[in-house]
């Protein structure tokens, strides 16, 4: 394997699955039993990542599909298939048991069977000239034309009507015929015949290849960013897939991969953040005052163990609670739940606060909080080749050394989980299982924030053998605290133990 | 020793940051109205014939302001009457068309303008119309002629003489262009 790949995405090209997510095992290095994926997903999920040119290829193998059954034209059966969605079962089942009229009607197309077809094309082999109704123009026949529905006009008229349709209002494969009042759609072949500027066919081909993948269940395109990849599964799932960009997401949402919560209760958390971020922007902030002596502290790292730098202070404490650090260092990490009778203690003392406010912030700052320890560990990726590369030229091996960047991995897995506990926890009713779901929340919290902290912290007085072996146990944790909480989560699905609120 | 980790930012005071605003620096104006696109003796011709059209041959109760059209033809005052048996029989209105460069593959914007603006369910006291061929349903071989006519049967199949129900919040807060409404379109039935 490629050293310089590591860093970006160890997918090649064609076939990928969620198989091999994570799976950067460096044989003699790794201690199969502890360092396994969780064996939940194993279950192959198949996917491609295609590329313009392929969700192209692919629109035409549909289309081939459903003619060799139809035998229709290639341009029609592509304005049919875009009007069941892609779904060519859909197609054939409404094709087969519906009248024709109806079903070419619904769709937009003349029924390339029916007998008026035939009168329109005699009419137009007629010789007089034509008045053209957009432009007023005399004009001969042969500078006219039009659809099957026999509205003429002529090809300037043509021309102009669906650049602007094209260009000013972003319309593709939904452009209907310039006659008032008629639906009957135009087929791209026609579109690309009347346009001959380049740049108004390629705004054209991208808009119908994005409406494509759009409409089709079965793809999505990479949320990420400028990247123009699309997946393509074979049963639409909420399931974790990798791009060739690198971006991972959740093939049935396109969020980020937000294992243990599902979708739809996702989707209503980010609305409600979005609603609510008034409300939210001053506990997003970055900063905060140091609990003793009111310094305002900037948070730079990951780790939630901060001690303030004021010299004359120097305070230990959590940065999630403000309290004193001593209670979270010696015994578990102790604020990841919001306890019940703390809060009716705070509401006591603020009747200001309205209970769901506040029980919706105490969610919320936690889910906050691990989503931006995520954005400065993703900084660590790049110190961590850094020391990767020092301690290369000490007396280490370039594979003894890759457990730091699978440290940080998990890491930023362990975050990642985390941050999602938070929002199914928000959601979720109070019953044994849950208690059960929050200690193992607790539990992953803890050993996640060790970790980062032992990364975070100069390491000087131990020898580079100790400091492996030291990294190692941590993540091994980690990564077993967070198998146990995702399979109790999952179990609990299988079983039908989750109550929710709403 | 190696040290593996090193901070590279201090948890110190966080300085106050104070972003200067922006002077805002508006474009300057292009002085002649019309910004050169397309065809634009197409476009002329076209508005030439319409015009032509509608002097000669006018369908019954419309009048062209020719004086208006004459100074400019992109923008049209057209005088329409209430038909008689309606119940707008004796009133007269006045429509304002303004056509871009674009027309007509773009719609003209249509208002009703002057002192009497019709009291209808579809027409808003500032003069605008909610009648769908003047955006979504636009096509551009309608015309002006066609978007009268509409109007026209628009007033006539008038039962009740009232405002839109949300006229006031529709003037209070709408665009001066109609067409930059996004229009729900009334129930055709009223
Ligand atoms: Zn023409
Ligand atoms: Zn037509
Ligand atoms: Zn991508
Ligand atoms: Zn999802
Ligand atoms: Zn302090
Ligand atoms: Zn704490």
């Amino acid at each position: 394997m490629d050293s310089d790949n590591e860093f970006l995405d160890n997918v090649d090209s064609g076939n990928v699955s969620s198989g091999d997510e994570g799976d950067e095992d460096f044989g003699m290095d790794v201690d199969p039993a502890s360092s396994t994926e969780r064996q939940l997903d194993t279950e192959e999920y198949q996917y491609k990542v295609l590329t313009t040119d392929e969700i192209v290829q692919h629109q035409r193998e549909i289309i081939d599909e459903v003619n060799v059954v139809l035998k229709l034209s290639t341009p029609t059966t592509r304005i049919l298939l875009n009007h069941f969605k892609w779904d060519k079962e859909k197609l054939f089942e409404k094709y087969f048991d519906g009248n024709p009229e109806e079903f070419f009607k619904c769709a937009h197309v003349i029924n390339p069977f029916s007998k008026g077809t035939e009168a329109v094309r005699q009419k137009t082999t007629r010789n007089h000239p034509e008045e053209c109704e957009i432009c007023f123009s005399l004009l001969p026949p042969d500078s006219m034309t039009g659809l099957e529905c026999g509205h003429r006009f002529c090809l300037t008229c043509w021309r102009e009507y669906l650049t602007t349709k094209i260009l000013t209002e972003g319309l593709g494969q939904t452009i209907s015929c310039a006659a008032h009042g008629c639906d009957i759609l135009v087929d791209d072949v026609t579109v690309t015949k009347l346009v001959p500027d380049t740049r108004v066919k390629v705004k054209y081909q991208q808009l119908i290849t994005n409406s494509f993948v759009e409409c089709n269940q079965l793809l999505r395109w990479c949320p990420s960013v400028d990247c123009t990849y699309a997946i393509k599964v074979n049963y639409a799932e909420s399931r974790l897939v990798r791009c060739k960009c690198g971006h991972v997401f959740c093939f049935a949402c396109g969020e980020n991969w937000h294992e243990p919560v599902q979708c739809r209760w996702l989707k209503k958390w980010i609305k409600k953040c979005d609603d609510d971020s008034e409300t939210s922007n001053w506990i997003a902030a970055n900063t905060k005052e140091c609990p003793k002596c009111s310094v305002t502290i900037e948070k730079d790292g990951g780790c939630n163990h901060m001690v303030c730098k004021n010299q004359n202070c120097k305070y230990d404490f959590c940065w999630v609670c403000l309290g004193s650090w001593e209670p979270h260092g010696s015994s578990w990490y102790n604020c990841n739940r919001y306890d019940e009778d703390e809060a009716k203690a705070a509401r006591d003392a603020q009747e200001k606060l309205r209970s769901s406010l506040a029980r919706y912030l105490h969610y919320y700052n936690r889910y906050m909080n691990h989503m931006q320890s995520m954005k400065f560990e993703n900084k660590l990726y790049a110190s961590v080749k850094q020391k990767m590369e020092e301690m290369q030229q000490h007396n280490m091996s370039w594979i003894e050394v890759q457990f730091l960047k699978k440290a940080v991995d998990i890491l930023c897995q362990c975050r990642q989980t985390l941050m999602y506990t938070y929002v199914f926890a928000y959601y979720l009713k109070k019953n044994n299982q849950s208690m059960i779901f929050e200690d193992n929340q607790k539990d992953l919290e803890s050993a996640t924030e060790m970790l980062s902290e032992y990364l975070e912290r100069d390491i000087t007085s131990e020898n580079l053998a100790d400091i492996k072996q030291k990294v190692q146990d941590k993540y091994r944790y980690c990564e077993k605290r967070r198998t146990v909480l995702l399979d109790h989560v999952h179990e609990g699905y299988e079983k039908d133990w989750w109550d929710y609120t709403e | 020793m190696l040290k593996l980790f090193k901070k590279t930012k201090d948890k110190i005071p966080k300085s106050e940051i104070i972003i200067e605003p922006k002077e805002l620096k508006t474009p300057p104006l292009s002085k002649c109205g019309k910004p050169l696109l397309l065809d634009n003796t197409r476009w002329e011709r076209r508005l030439h014939k319409e015009l032509m059209s509608l002097i000669k041959e006018p369908p019954p109760g419309v009048t062209v302001d020719t004086e208006s059209v004459q100074q400019n033809l992109s923008e049209w005052k057209i005088n329409i009457k209430g038909f008689e048996g309606t119940l707008y029989e004796g009133e007269d209105f006045q429509l304002l068309f303004k056509f871009n460069n674009k027309y007509p593959f773009d719609s003209p914007e249509v208002t009703f303008i002057g002192n009497n603006i019709p009291v209808h369910p579809h027409v808003y006291s500032n003069g605008h119309i909610c009648l769908s061929i003047l955006t979504e349903d636009w096509s551009p071989a309608l015309s002006v002629q066609s978007v009268c006519l509409s109007i026209a049967s628009m007033l006539s199949s008038c039962r009740e003489k009232k405002r839109p129900p949300d006229n006031t919040l529709y003037v209070k807060t709408c665009n001066k262009n109609p067409k930059k409404t996004k229009w729900w379109y009334h129930d055709d039935s009223v």
